[in-house]
């Protein structure tokens, strides 16, 4: 549906470097990455908004490289929003209807039923300047939806919203999405989000895609270190493999399978970390003993920053189990982490 | 605060004695002289062509200057700034010394039978010159407030660059627009250095006043001061107070 061929894009402070990408028909997908990784680059890249340097865009297998973006029949919702502030809600989801190249009347006949979707009856007639985060959210959906594009352009919709609204907007996405059946390329700096609404997922690092696979792939299975630590594994050390047993630099640990002999990195999540006083019931006794440096509260689950020898490992469990163990700051302890768990890169 | 009293007082002390000073009879007997109508009404009228020249040509430029980023884009800003730094009657000679017969474009000029020297094409000339460097940095200004987002959503929704700029980018940015004619007329009108090297005749206002000045002294001088400034008020308050009631309704 989209699909982006060695795409590479010059800017003045940054670029990108042959992007290949292919989103499927009907499929979330979602380019993450953090600030400044080139996700939104790839986007207008997409919209027709920047000129490319190199490589090919097509959309539903029109070639779109050369097409300015009135011609590409894409739909864009940006994280501020960007409604036009000089019309109402109604003329702001009427803009683009005398653009469809089958005149206003089909896509106005859908109109009614997007506006009922989205809830947006009750404000038709108001300015957007006084809308909340999540009314102007709602506003530019429709916007977008409104001329039916081939597929929608999500470029972090989420973010500049406040928690409930960020739920609110989060579940209405999927709802069109599963409604819809429309293609969607979102772009996001937060793994939850993709893991909530997105089919496959490609995680970007300064102008280069790092890994592409479903978004359960890439999450559990990370091919980098820099995709390992963005999906969360936080715990992530240089390792010598011999056989099953992975040694690091001050304990070593057994994973499930021999891993090839270019695996050099072992990674684990934090709320992988188990944690206990005796030293041999935890992780089925595959562990190592460490000391407590710090407990961080945080609500249901604590943070513990542990150290062994001079490698520090942070590990989340519940509260309740810190408690009941009666585990404090500088105690001893041994942590265990199930082999199955380990991931090897 | 003494400070600020002396400030205040120092800008609003000469005009108000100037403003009072002439009697009512004088200033009655001035607005009748056709020769004083004609002189405001010729700096209203030059100071307005002014404006809408830098409208028309001002306009797409403050645009790309607003809009796109280039190798050169500061050199370029700063030749829009130069008029304002230049002293009056060096821009005068200046635009003499390409008007001329001895410059290819003063050629040109002769060519097509257009006259700047003595001339209202001159003093629109000198005008738009002077005026063109506040059109142009007021109307990036105004630019730079609309989001280029908006423009990007408007192309995806299918709109062309042309139609963008009128359905979002104008109405988002026309009130700079007024804003920037306002200041360049302004400037235009306060013109008299540039003006009187290249055309003391026909006589805008400013020039009318130093000629009173020098051959019959302050009193004959200070009505057609009085009523230039009292018509610029009277033009730009109206000006201001349209394009605010605009910015209420919105």
């Amino acid at each position: 549906m989209i699909r982006i061929e060695d795409l590479s894009v010059r800017l003045s402070t940054f670029r990108l470097e042959s992007i290949c990408l292919a989103v499927a028909a009907g499929e979330f997908f979602c380019l993450i990455g953090p600030t400044g990784a080139g996700k939104t680059v790839v986007l207008e890249s997409v919209a027709g908004l920047i000129s490319v340097d190199g490589g090919r865009i097509s959309i539903s297998s029109r070639d779109v490289t050369g097409l300015p973006p009135e011609h590409r029949r894409i739909g864009i919702v940006y994280q501020d929003s960007a409604l036009f502030p000089h019309l109402t809600v109604e003329q702001n989801i009427r803009f683009g209807l005398r653009y469809h190249p089958e005149g206003n009347r089909f896509p106005a006949a859908r109109l009614p039923s997007l506006v009922e979707q989205l809830a947006l009856k009750p404000l038709l007639k108001r300015s957007v300047t006084h809308l909340s985060g999540g009314e102007k959210q709602r506003v530019a959906l429709a916007r977008a939806l409104s001329v039916e594009p081939e597929v929608l352009l999500l470029d972090e919709p989420l973010s500049a919203l406040d928690p409930n609204f960020r739920e609110e907007i989060r579940d209405i996405l999927k709802q069109i999405h599963e409604d819809t059946g429309i293609t969607v390329l979102m772009v996001t700096h937060d793994f939850s989000e993709a893991q909530y609404l997105g089919q496959r997922a490609a995680v970007i690092r300064e102008g280069k895609i790092e890994q592409t696979g479903t978004v359960e792939a890439v999450f559990n299975a990370p091919e980098t270190p820099f995709v390992a630590r963005f999906v969360g594994m936080k715990n992530l050390f240089p390792a010598r493999f011999q056989g099953c047993r992975a040694e690091l630099e001050n304990f070593s640990l057994l994973v499930d399978a021999p891993p090839g002999e270019e695996k050099s990195c072992l990674a684990f999540r934090p709320e992988e970390v188990r944690l206990s006083r005796a030293g041999d019931s935890a992780g089925a006794g595959n562990g190592f003993s460490c000391r407590i440096e710090k407990i961080l509260p945080r609500g249901v689950l604590s943070e513990v920053r542990l150290r062994a020898g001079n490698t520090p490992i942070t590990a989340m469990v519940t509260t309740a189990s810190l408690c009941r163990q009666g585990l404090a700051e500088n105690d001893r302890i041994f942590a265990g982490v199930d082999a199955a768990r380990l991931h090897v890169l | 605060m003494a400070s600020s009293g002396v400030i205040v007082a120092f800008i609003l002390l000469p005009l108000l004695q100037m403003v009072l000073e002439p009697s009512a009879e004088l200033m009655a007997e001035t607005a009748k002289d056709p020769d004083v109508i004609r002189a405001i009404g010729l700096s209203i009228w030059a100071a307005a062509a002014a404006a809408g020249i830098s409208l028309v040509f001002g306009t797409p430029f403050a645009y790309l200057l607003s809009r796109k980023r280039f190798a050169g884009k500061k050199l370029l800003e700063s030749v829009v700034d130069l008029p304002i730094m230049i002293p009056h009657p060096v821009i005068g000679i200046a635009l003499l010394s390409i008007a001329g017969k001895n410059h290819w474009f003063g050629e040109i000029l002769i060519e097509a039978g257009i006259r700047v020297m003595g001339s209202t094409v001159g003093i629109v000339a000198v005008m738009t010159f002077v005026g063109l460097p506040f059109y142009i940095n007021a109307v990036k200004t105004g630019f730079d407030a609309v989001p280029v987002r908006t423009e990007n959503v408007s192309r995806s929704l299918g709109a062309s660059a042309t139609a963008t700029f009128f359905r979002v980018t104008f109405p988002l940015a026309w009130r700079s627009m007024v804003v920037g004619m306002i200041m360049c007329m302004a400037r235009a009108i306060s013109e008299f250095g540039a003006i009187v090297i290249v055309a003391y005749h026909p006589m805008v206002a400013p020039v009318m006043i130093y000629e009173r000045f020098t051959a019959y002294g302050l009193k004959y001088s200070q009505p057609v001061a009085v009523w230039l400034i009292a018509v610029c008020l009277v033009l730009f308050l109206l000006l201001r107070v349209f394009s605010m009631r605009e910015e209420a309704a919105a």
